[in-house]
């Protein structure tokens, strides 16, 4: 819970201003609405990660739920995050702290791939 | 077995050759293994005949062998279609058991797991005991090396082997490899066999005699079946190529859970049957995740490949038999141990 206090305290203003520019004249966007922007799923559903590019703010957790009757993982090709094996209905998640691309992909379907964009 | 069913088997095996591995070529090999026809490939012409039950000897000949080969067993899965993979692991052993020729070994072509974990490796080993055949030859599947890079698996079954478990044997003249594609695999990529085994493979075969019938065995195919899917080997061409100054070549896979074979010159691919659940022909359903079929139909998809070695022919026939064909369907769901 701290750092999610010192997020908003912190590296969150400048992306709010981003938002609040780029949703100007929208009665729906206010300070309130920041914490669920923050939380993001991925579903696997017949071997695909869906959405297979997802694009969150820096901080957000994004949590992967395998909905296949065959274990996933999910697991970054540049080695930041690595999940266990999921079997069916399990989940993983991991906060991106830092700004960036990270593609990931499943060592055992590799033909599996997405990537999370942090901005 | 009649002369003009002979006639038929022959026309529709060259029929099969013609057509390579296009649809119509695939849907007759699924027929056939629900017949179970023995196939003998010499230089690449099939020469066949039919698999009678209870009337083929086997190998006769000093020097004629035959082994089998079964496939992703996924002990540990347990949904639909198939709650109960121990119990149809137990079938296929009891298939074994009851062929009136013992193999002189198993070959299994990995995923012997589901998740790689202590207890299913425990319940496999336990099954596997009771197979009459009782050298067992592995080569992981992906399923096998989940969670701590093969090391469970390499401790169980990768004993005397290299790297992430390849290895090579020789059997009564034919020469054996097992390889490993499976491992380290790469974001995008398919099966992968890695610079290292591609090294110690072109050594192993080095040196030998270009008559040595060559059988190499994989858990994923080391053809290219269907890329979408992952369904084939990135590497697999330069392992090809070591085998080609060879007069007679077999590759055995599994990992895609239904008969499929290819000829190519002197060397003919074959994917086994799982012994746990059917996998959907490539692109008829979303993804390639388990195929639903009703319990009765269960055993008619699932299956073992018996390879048969004829010194005289210098080519091995191959033999796949589903776990529930006609007529023994009903002992072997409910036999239990009382195969014999």
């Amino acid at each position: 819970m701290t750092g999610k206090n010192v997020w908003i305290a912190g590296t969150a203003a400048p992306v709010m201003i981003a938002m609040l520019l780029l949703f100007a004249g929208s009665s729906r966007v206010t300070a309130n609405d920041q914490p669920s922007a923050a939380n993001a799923e991925v579903k696997i559903d017949n071997f695909v990660f869906g959405p297979d590019t997802l694009t969150v703010p820096v901080g957000a957790t994004v949590t992967w739920t395998n909905k296949d009757d065959i274990p996933h993982t999910t697991v970054s090709t540049d080695g930041v995050f690595k999940s266990k094996v999921m079997d069916t209905d399990e989940k993983f998640s991991y906060t991106f702290a830092k700004a960036g691309t990270y593609p990931y992909y499943c060592t055992i379907h590799p033909k599996m791939t997405g990537k999370v964009v942090v901005q | 077995m009649t002369e003009k069913k002979q006639d038929f088997i022959d026309e529709k095996l060259q029929d099969l050759n013609n057509d390579g591995v296009d649809r119509r070529g695939f849907l007759k090999c699924m027929a056939w293994a629900g017949t179970g026809l023995v196939w003998t490939m010499s230089g690449g012409i099939p020469v066949s005949r039919a698999f009678a039950k209870g009337g083929d000897k086997g190998p006769g000949q000093g020097g004629d062998f035959s082994f089998v080969q079964i496939s992703d067993s996924h002990i540990g899965f347990n949904k639909p279609a198939n709650p109960d993979v121990t119990a149809t692991l137990q079938t296929a052993i009891n298939k074994i058991n009851a062929m009136d020729h013992t193999p002189d070994f198993i070959i299994h072509t990995g995923d012997l797991s589901q998740l790689s974990k202590p207890s299913e490796f425990d319940t496999l080993d336990q099954v596997l005991k009771g197979a009459s055949a009782k050298q067992i030859h592995f080569v992981p599947g992906e399923h096998d090396m989940l969670s701590d890079n093969g090391e469970q698996y390499l401790q169980r079954y990768g004993k005397g082997t290299k790297g992430t478990g390849w290895s090579s044997f020789d059997h009564k003249g034919v020469h054996f490899a097992g390889l490993v594609n499976v491992a380290n695999l790469k974001a995008g990529g398919m099966g992968s066999l890695g610079h290292e085994q591609l090294e110690w493979l072109e050594d192993d075969l080095k040196g030998r005699s270009a008559s040595t019938p060559i059988v190499l065995y994989a858990h994923i195919p080391l053809w290219t079946i269907y890329p979408e899917w992952g369904w084939g080997t990135d590497d697999s061409e330069q392992a090809l190529s070591y085998v080609k100054r060879f007069g007679s070549v077999t590759v055995l896979n599994g990992h895609i859970h239904q008969i499929m074979q290819k000829i190519e010159g002197k060397v003919s691919f074959h994917t086994a049957m799982s012994t746990a659940f059917p996998q959907p022909a490539p692109g008829t359903a979303p993804s390639a995740g388990p195929m639903k079929v009703p319990a009765d139909q269960l055993q008619r998809v699932l299956g073992i490949t018996d390879v048969n070695y004829l010194v005289s022919g210098g080519s091995l026939a191959i033999v796949d038999s589903p776990l529930g064909d006609s007529g023994s369907a009903a002992s072997g769901n409910g036999g239990g141990s009382n195969g014999s």
